[in-house]
């Protein structure tokens, strides 16, 4: 990179214009993290202000046992495994019973394992029951991998299986399995899910049928910066045709208990630096999630300041990246969640699922 | 350029590096912007110190943790009958540094320790003059300004004869610690037993006289105002436009857990550590260096300060044991390998240098 390519480049980052991968390239490779925060700050208040939304909500995991096998994963499990675990009809129920005692519950988020046995019914049934159980709370469930699983198993469309979905009650779509939108990679960390194309094939589908969606990227494995930086762009190039996407979530890599154990976790510098860098190149969407289990309560916090305006929300009990040696808590307080965004001299803001306000919070 | 208007003024004054005032200083503690205020001290940062990040490759040596100060946020010493006390013989002291020049990149000695109630000045001396002598191609810094008035006084040698007498031992720089918050009303508070505000400018000041450079510090995040915090920090550049000697300033976040304080006081925010980071860098304009100590902060913070201000890393340190006893939850020791790592990865130089910043490799 040019110091000429650089200056244009923090020029254009410094104004809030649409940066090129260029750009993108020449603001990494510059590193000048107080910089980028500073723009991506800016950024962040043009967009949302003061406000920093975070939510109540419970997160379902309702399989670890996976046919997709993929060397990033520390959750997954074959049949047999004696970590191996299903949740039956009874399993959700009490759950939901739990869920229930929640106040202001605002969203049921659920991601599980591609099981090789429980066919889409079983899936089908639980956001049923989950709707029956809870019916003013939205359901956010299955990211694209599961949703391409099922269209598998049925035969149907991806587009048919969200519109059954859609029917029984599911909101939106997570944005988990994106990792990195390129084959090459994914042939290496998740050689047996949903492709490239499959992903955003679903996602498409979903923003067609009025389903919004989140979108995520999961950095610091065998990617090239290059490879990270165009994923980001292509999320852009999809968030321009429809428009879909409420926020995006950067996951850091946690190498323990996968098969990429070799690999170090990315330090806090990275993590930050991925914050403002995302802030900033994905000028067409609205939110920026600091996902406290996965960066930690005290970076999540720290990204406040970096360009994020969400903190996710307070959780329950979190399976999947715990798996992975996260070492943060399973599950947080409101009252903890706010006390985070006013210290960060923002204003706290319980949202839905859709990010409307929830006014009883205060 | 960055500052929402309210900070405009203080801005234009770092851009064309004027000094700020306590007002500034009490401001800047109020301003929420943490990006804006990470990349003025960045800025200064860059200006004085350009991208090299120092660190040492050294060891901790804790001679004792049997202590008469008992001070409340401490959670390292100990009364002499108490589980866990210890204090080494001059041979255990040796052992110590023996274990860890099992690294051949080992350059130097950090010797901090309790008061103990009945050593007397030799018996330090004693430790510290073997520890020279055994390994004179160590470098040896040690002592707190805490450490030499209670030498002075158990001695009946004034502050200056002490030491020369450290010097003669084979001390090369004093460190940082001990001097809390320099506020009188802090100190009554939690540390009445052991040096005074003026006691400890008294020892810098001093060993700035005989030629031994010191380092600085500030505990915040207990029961001092941000007024005092601020205030602390214009003491030290005040002392610092008087002597010169000062090399580098740590701010150490106080850690609650297993102290008499605790009980009452939550552990700063990252926010908090990041921002007292940059103000400090912002306040001290006449002193070169500002140390981000992992230990205290843990590596994230550590690794991330070095955007808010910092230039040094502290070091690879040996089994650390004073913070651990606070629950300090970041690792014992770091390798060499992983800290230029740390470094690079955020763009920098590392380098690293002796108790005097002296470098001895870097890693362009």
């Amino acid at each position: 990179m040019t110091e000429e390519e650089i200056k244009k480049a923090r020029a254009k980052a410094e104004q809030g214009e649409r940066l090129s991968l260029q750009d993108a390239l020449a603001l990494y490779e510059d590193n000048d993290l107080l910089f980028l925060a500073s723009c991506a700050r800016k950024m962040k208040e043009k967009k949302s202000g003061k406000n920093v939304f975070y939510n109540v909500n419970r997160h379902i995991n309702l399989t670890n046992i996976c046919t997709s096998g993929c060397p990033l994963c520390a959750f997954q499990c074959e049949e047999g495994d004696k970590r191996g675990y299903v949740m039956e009809t009874e399993d959700v129920a009490r759950v939901l019973e739990d869920a229930k005692k929640v106040r202001n519950l605002g969203e049921i988020h659920i991601v599980s394992a591609l099981h090789p046995t429980k066919d889409f019914d079983y899936y089908l049934n639980v956001v049923r029951q989950v709707k029956a159980a809870l019916p003013d709370v939205d359901i956010k469930a299955f990211t694209p991998v599961e949703v391409v699983h099922f269209s598998q198993m049925t035969g149907k469309s991806v587009k048919e299986v969200l519109k059954i979905l859609k029917e029984a009650g599911l909101s939106s779509l997570p944005g988990g399995g994106a990792e990195i939108l390129n084959d090459r990679v994914r042939k290496e960390i998740c050689p047996k899910k949903a492709t490239t194309a499959q992903w955003i094939e679903t996602i498409k589908a979903a923003h067609e049928l009025g389903i919004r969606t989140n979108c995520s990227i999961m950095y610091g494995h065998i990617e090239t910066i290059e490879e990270r930086l165009q994923h980001l762009f292509t999320l852009r190039d999809i968030q321009d045709e429809t428009g879909g996407f409420q926020a995006f979530i950067a996951f850091p890599f946690h190498p323990a208990n996968t098969q990429l154990s070799h690999l170090k976790r990315v330090g806090s510098w990275e993590d930050m630096k991925m914050i403002a860098m995302s802030r900033l190149i994905l000028d067409n969407i609205d939110h920026v999630k600091a996902f406290w289990i996965m960066l930690t309560t005290p970076l999540a916090q720290l990204a406040l300041g970096f360009g994020a305006d969400d903190l996710d929300g307070t959780i329950g009990e979190e399976k999947i990246i715990h798996e992975a040696g996260a070492k943060t808590g399973t599950g947080t307080t409101r009252e903890r969640l706010r006390k985070l965004i006013t210290e960060a001299g923002m204003i706290p803001v319980e949202r839905d699922t859709f990010y409307n306000p929830i006014k009883e919070a205060e | 350029m960055y500052a929402t208007n309210e900070y405009a003024d203080i801005e234009q004054k770092i851009l064309n590096e004027e000094r700020l005032t306590r007002e500034d200083g009490i401001r800047l503690f109020k301003c929420h912007d943490i990006a804006w205020l990470g990349n003025m001290a960045d800025i200064v940062r860059k200006k004085k110190c350009g991208d090299i990040v120092y660190y040492n490759v050294n060891c901790h040596v804790n001679l004792t943790n049997i202590c008469t100060s008992h001070c409340k946020f401490c959670a390292f010493g100990k009364d002499k009958d108490s589980k866990g006390a210890y204090a080494f013989s001059v041979e255990e002291a040796i052992n110590v540094v023996r274990d860890a020049k099992k690294d051949p990149n080992l350059a130097g000695l950090h010797v901090v320790s309790g008061l103990h109630p009945d050593w007397s000045f030799e018996d330090y001396l004693e430790r510290l003059q073997a520890l020279h002598n055994e390994f004179p191609e160590l470098y040896l810094k040690g002592f707190t300004g805490v450490e030499i008035t209670h030498f002075s006084k158990i001695s009946g040698l004034s502050i200056e004869e002490v030491l020369k007498k450290l010097k003669a031992a084979g001390l090369q720089a004093i460190a940082g610690g001990g001097a809390e918050i320099l506020s009188d009303r802090v100190r009554t508070e939690l540390c009445p037993k052991k040096a005074t505000a003026d006691e400890w400018i008294e020892v810098a000041r001093t060993a700035h006289k005989l030629g031994i450079k010191t380092n600085a510090s500030m505990l915040y995040g207990h029961i001092e105002t941000i007024e005092e915090r601020v205030d602390h920090l214009i003491k030290l550049r005040n002392l610092q436009d008087e002597t010169g000697g000062l090399q580098t300033f740590i701010c150490f976040p106080f850690l609650p857990k297993n102290t008499e304080l605790g009980q009452n006081v939550r552990q700063t925010s990252m926010w908090d550590d990041l921002r007292t980071m940059a103000i400090s860098r912002l306040m001290l304009d006449n002193i070169k260096n500002i140390k981000a100590y992992w230990v205290m902060l843990t590596v994230p913070v550590a690794q991330i300060a070095l955007g808010f201000g910092a230039n040094d890393i502290d070091g690879t340190v040996h089994k650390e044991t004073i913070l651990h006893d606070a629950g300090a939850t970041s690792p014992t020791a770091l390798s060499e390998d992983y800290i230029i790592k740390i470094i690079r990865d955020a763009g920098r130089i590392p380098a690293a240098c002796d108790c005097n910043f002296n470098i001895l490799r870097r890693f362009d």
